[in-house]
């Protein structure tokens, strides 16, 4: 069963479409259910491969 | 042996457990890690390093989505590696049984404990979820990669 608009619906009656995007800071992949043309149910998985980081300096004195 | 201008290490680790304090600092009530909470933002919104607090003003908002969004788990106390201290989520960040049918391409993770503070803002490519789930899942937790890093 799948989560949607109208509410569980059985897999079989939807059509399902997935797809993927890969770049240096992410992976992102997603899938669709649409029943007809109407999507009715959309998820997606980010995977971060790396974030954000901050310099510690220590200053020369004199 | 020889001295060596340096940020101490451990001194990294210890701003990321709230051990110094060189101005006005805040009452802690114990020794207890603070509650972050992580929010999604809409592509159109205006999230960045400038961002001191959690706002509402940009959030995205729709079915089962909740303003200021959900708690992070830091089941992983942070660390250091070479000269750099780090932490990183232990788990995924969900959003589950949401519809958020306006794009949106930014999480801030922010401290619920102390003032709702800015803690960081991540980006990744602009999304809707239909009924669905939004999962962000965390990189590896070392000093390459962590979420969070102090080099």
């Amino acid at each position: 069963m799948i989560t949607t608009t109208k509410g569980e619906m059985d897999e079989s009656l939807l059509h399902k479409s997935e797809g993927s995007t890969e770049n240096d800071r992410e992976i992102i992949s997603w899938v669709e259910y649409r029943l007809d043309d109407e999507l009715v149910h959309r998820s997606v998985h980010v995977v971060l491969k790396q974030s954000v980081a901050a310099d510690g300096v220590a200053a020369a004195i004199g | 042996m020889a001295n060596a201008q340096a940020m101490c290490t451990s001194f990294k680790g210890d701003l990321l457990t709230g051990v110094h304090n060189f101005g006005t600092g805040v009452v802690r009530a114990s020794t207890a890690a603070d509650t972050f909470k992580a929010a999604l933002y809409l592509a159109s919104a205006t999230i960045d390093a400038s961002t001191t607090a959690y706002t509402a003003t940009g959030e995205v908002s729709g079915t089962n989505y909740s303003a200021g969004g959900v708690t992070v788990t830091f089941g992983t106390a942070p660390s250091t590696s070479g000269t750099t201290a780090f932490v990183t989520p232990s788990a995924s960040i969900t959003y589950s049984a949401v519809t958020l049918s306006t794009a949106f391409d930014c999480v801030l993770i922010y401290n619920s404990s102390q003032s709702n503070k800015a803690v960081s803002v991540h980006t990744f490519g602009s999304q809707t979820v239909t009924a669905g789930t939004f999962t962000l899942t965390m990189p590896v937790n070392d000093a390459s990669t962590g979420l969070i890093r102090l080099a």
